[in-house]
């Protein structure tokens, strides 16, 4: 019996102990009209040994691709003792540290998680993770509703560099609380958020503004003016973005020029999966959050605090629950209990093992690869650069012809080559987005560009 | 009394400057940046400055800290802390999978997985279909909620905007109506733990949206009048959510399908044992009957001639939407996956059987130590509920002090203080991977704990006594909060 350990003297002498005769009768209590019939559908048990080979034909089967896909999940290179020491049994198969003593270990290492996220954001507080990016900016939108402090104000400007995926998500999780999202468009030179378009929307009854850095299309927003435009008409700022390129950017909490109560944005949310997190098809990943202390409140999720033990020494608890549902039920600030602690362990190991310098280093040869890319590919007849922007590690191309076929020849070839952005952007032509991280080697870009370069050829043929 | 470890510094405070992981470092950009210093962070993150060596004891050494199920008996009610396969893991983890991006094509192998999984929990829910994009629990729950609203709402049927709760319901189910713009009302239940029928009645009405229960129930046994709550319920326009929290109890005996729901979430953490990892990732899979089918959250599999792929807003315009950025947690459906191929058709069952025999055991043997039951007439289900009102009056001890004493004894607390109705209790849910050696051993601790209360009280209240940190200031922790590390300036 797979992972059941009782032997036929353990089960009789566990009956007797109870007073019953059989383990059937421990269903009595189940009506007979309900009781369920064989499970056609699940297929007799494997071995372990049987069940590897199954899955690793599969594994197989899927192949290596060579990527330059981003889009909200990145390629980056994860070292060994990452997930060496994220899969000890002990932090694997732990539960949420709900008995502080018998969990310092995990209570300890979200509180260095929090302090990591909040020196990458610039901000005071940070919780203890929310599901992925896209849950984590839904939920960073409600916050900043309750945050405002005015009922009436339930509309949210997002512009159209914001991952268009994450403003879907949005919709679907705020709609029932009757928040309102509203797209602001980008200029078509720069593929950014411009003020005017924002003025163009009016501000009664808005909430906040979400600034995405960079921005869905790879491009650099001009944080620092849309905060202050933002703040100026007492929007709440909500900044989305990629932890490994706030090694070079400003962090969200200096954003703009304000201060006090109007420092820098008001809530920063984002991936978390590009810190020491694999691909994995889409997850697990995790999403972060990061606050200033007068919002701390209103934060969803788990929170760790340092606190002292009955002797005076210093220890780890969760804290601040009065926020959560387990205390308020309805009147919670989300439905959150169980987050992405495993991927948050991850990610505290990895940004251990890159410190300032690591992360320096990865952003900085993000951005050079990526430049490499585009020189490389826009050589190639009838592909052109979308946007004239300083950018981070991904751009959109503009291609002569429909995006969906040439990633498919690309495919054959073995290369994951980019999003095709018709679905989402339908008015920006042929658009590819591509991207390059610091895994993406001179030879890997060449690959790419002579691959396609014979696909466009061979097209015109 | 065994020796405190000794404390773990910070990582923080382990550091020098210029210290590193020197091999994790990628070469240096041959080419200066060009960005705007507008742009730009003038101030490098505080992070740490450690080698690679001090990470990994560092971190080794935090995870020696915890109490895990791979180290501990851990029969935290509710969570269902039963033995993760190793090999659920190690496969999940082959780097074909790893290495995939989600938005690079449909891979056939990994694909063949989702689409099996989804049709193997169809089965075991008695369901018509299945999502597996809702990422926890509470995320599943959230979707099932929002299905019925959706389906209220194509039928012009909007005003039904309550849902009802039973009083010892979780506090995510309260939480997730609101999320989805429902009020809560909230009906007691009787004294052997089932919903009182006729407090049902008088709820519902053309204001209700539907109701959240768990079956067997928070009380921890099973709710054997299903049938006439769901016919109340559906003869009143609202439909049944199954909050999938128990499902261990029932694997494979009885189907929430077959019992009148309309739609169910799944903690596969729980149930499909994938790891709780210190809090996450779960995994929230919703299945639905008929009525629902059109609502449930994408992306979902489906195999057409042959070939599997993604179902998306084209395949499914009248989905509640998408909860993730992509398709949820799919490494731990994956795991469950591999899990559920590991135990097949009649493991699953089994399941049930002996997460019933152990709880039914082990609450036999308390209760011949001197514990008193929450609900003495009924069987246990995979979970039970001692309550400790008697000792609190005698002896003034409290839950939680036999909780924290447990620790001290080698074993992980229960659940304390859920539900919130029976005082001073403890929700024990032992598993169906535990030996009944280990059932043994914890009984011996319970009977310790018993003669500990009688002669040294004390030594309960002062609890524990053996782990790295004694009991903690929870109100100096709210008062003065210090949530992050700060470096001296």
């Amino acid at each position: 019996m797979p992972f059941i350990p009782h032997t036929a003297d353990d089960v009789a002498r566990m009956l007797e102990v109870i007073g019953a005769r059989s383990i059937d009768e421990l269903f009595e209590e189940i009506p007979a009209a309900l009781k369920a019939k064989s499970l056609g559908a699940v297929p007799p048990a494997l071995s372990e040994m049987e069940v590897a080979r199954l899955l690793g034909d599969r594994a197989a089967a899927d192949g290596r691709l060579l990527c330059f896909v981003g889009a909200g999940a990145y390629e980056h290179h994860i070292p060994a003792p990452v997930w060496a020491i994220t899969t000890r049994g002990e932090f694997y198969s732990a539960y949420t540290p709900y008995q502080a003593e018998a969990s310092q270990g995990t209570l300890q290492l979200i509180y260095e998680f929090q302090s990591m996220m909040c020196a990458l954001t610039g901000m005071d507080v940070s919780n203890a993770s929310l599901y992925d990016g896209a849950s984590a900016l839904a939920e960073a939108c409600l916050m900043a509703v309750r945050a405002h402090r005015t009922p009436d104000s339930r509309r949210i400007l997002v512009p159209r560099g914001v991952n268009p995926i994450y403003e879907r998500v949005v919709r679907a999780i705020t709609g029932h609380q009757g928040l309102t999202i509203e797209p602001v468009d980008f200029d078509r030179r720069t593929g950014c958020t411009t003020i005017a378009a924002l003025e163009a929307h009016g501000t009664q009854g808005a909430a906040a503004l979400v600034v995405q850095q960079p921005n869905f299309f790879g491009v650099l927003e001009d944080v620092d003016a849309l905060t202050d435009w933002a703040h100026a008409h007492d929007l709440k700022v909500i900044a989305t973005v990629n932890p490994i390129s706030l090694a070079l950017l400003k962090p969200p909490g200096e954003w703009g020029g304000g201060t006090g109560a109007l420092k820098g944005a008001d809530i920063a949310c984002g991936e978390g999966q590009p810190l020491g997190v694999p691909l994995a098809s889409g997850g697990p990943y995790f999403g972060f959050m990061t606050t200033r202390m007068h919002n701390v409140r209103q934060m969803p999720g788990r929170i760790v605090g340092r606190t002292v033990d009955l002797e005076g020494r210093p220890g780890f608890t969760l804290t601040l629950q009065a926020r959560e549902q387990h205390i308020r039920r309805s009147r919670a600030t989300s439905n959150i209990c169980t987050n992405q602690g495993l991927l948050v362990t991850a990610a505290t190991i990895y940004l251990s093992l890159m410190g300032a310098t690591g992360l320096d280093r990865v952003a900085r040869l993000c951005v050079a690869r990526t430049g490499e890319l585009v020189r490389a590919l826009t050589q190639i007849p009838g592909v052109r650069l979308k946007f004239d922007s300083p950018r981070f590690h991904e751009a959109v191309l503009e291609l002569d012809r429909p995006v969906g076929p040439v990633l498919e020849a690309l495919a054959a070839r073995g290369i994951a080559g980019g999003l095709d952005l018709a679905e989402c952007y339908p008015d920006l032509g042929h658009a590819l987005l591509v991207c390059a991280t610091e895994t993406k080697l001179p030879e890997d870009i060449e690959r790419f560009a002579d691959a396609l370069a014979d696909i466009m050829k061979k097209g015109h043929a | 009394m065994t020796e405190l470890h000794a404390r773990e510094p910070l990582i923080f405070e382990l550091g020098k400057p210029g210290r590193g992981a020197m091999s994790q470092l990628p070469p240096a950009a041959a080419t200066p940046l060009e960005l705007p210093a507008h742009l730009r962070r003038s101030v490098a993150p505080a992070l740490p400055e450690v080698s690679e060596l001090q990470t990994v004891r560092h971190f080794t050494r935090l995870s020696q800290l915890n109490f895990s199920i791979d180290t501990h008996f851990y029969p935290l009610g509710s969570c269902t802390m039963k033995y993760n396969p190793k090999a659920c893991n190690s496969l999940a983890m082959l780097p074909e999978f790893l290495a995939r991006h989600p938005l690079a094509g449909e891979p056939q192998g990994f694909l063949a997985c989702m689409f099996e999984l989804q049709e193997m929990l169809r089965d075991i829910t008695g369901m018509q279909a299945v999502s597996l994009t809702p990422m926890a629990g509470a995320q599943g729950e959230f979707a099932g909620v929002a299905m019925i609203r959706a389906y209220h709402r194509e039928r012009n049927d909007d005003a039904r905007r309550e849902i009802i709760v039973p009083q010892a319901a979780h506090g995510t189910n309260p939480a997730t109506a609101a999320m989805c713009g429902c009020t809560v009302r909230e009906i007691a239940c009787d004294r052997s733990g089932d919903i009182d029928l006729a407090a049902l009645r008088a709820a519902v009405g053309a204001h209700t949206a539907g109701i959240m229960l768990t079956n067997p129930s928070t009380l921890g046994v099973f709710e054997h009048r299903i049938a006439e709550v769901a016919a109340i319920v559906h003869e009143a326009g609202g439909l049944l959510y199954y909050d999938g929290a128990n499902l261990n109890a029932i694997l494979g005996k009885v189907r929430p399908g077959d019992m009148g729901f309309d739609v169910i979430h799944m903690n596969l953490h729980k149930t499909f044992s994938t790891p709780h990892g210190g809090g996450g990732p779960g995994s929230g899979a919703v299945g639905v009957g008929p009525r629902l089918v059109p609502y449930l959250p994408i992306p979902l599999v489906a195999r057409e001639e042959g070939r599997y792929r993604w179902l998306t807003e084209r395949d499914r315009p009248s989905s509640i939407g998408r909860l993730s950025g992509f398709m949820g947690n799919a490494g731990v459906n994956l795991r469950a996956y591999i899990y559920m191929r590991m135990l097949g058709r009649e493991g699953m069952v089994r399941v049930a059987e002996f997460a019933a025999l152990n709880a039914n055991y082990l609450l036999k043997r308390l209760q011949q130590i001197g514990y008193e039951a929450a609900y003495p007439t009924r069987r246990a289900s995979h979970e039970f509920i001692i309550t400790l009102k008697q000792e609190a009056r005698l002896y003034q001890v409290t839950a939680m002090d036999v909780a924290k004493r447990l620790l001290d004894l080698g074993f992980h607390a229960p659940t304390t203080y859920f539900p919130l109705l029976v005082p001073e209790c403890l929700l024990i849910e032992p598993t169906e991977t535990e030996a009944k050696e280990e059932l043994d051993r914890f009984c011996d601790a319970m009977s310790t704990i018993r003669r500990e209360m009688e002669k040294e009280p004390e030594k309960l209240r002062s609890a524990p006594h053996t782990m790295p940190v004694r009991r903690l200031d929870d109100v100096r922790a709210v008062k003065q909060p210090d949530l992050s590390f700060k470096p001296a300036a």
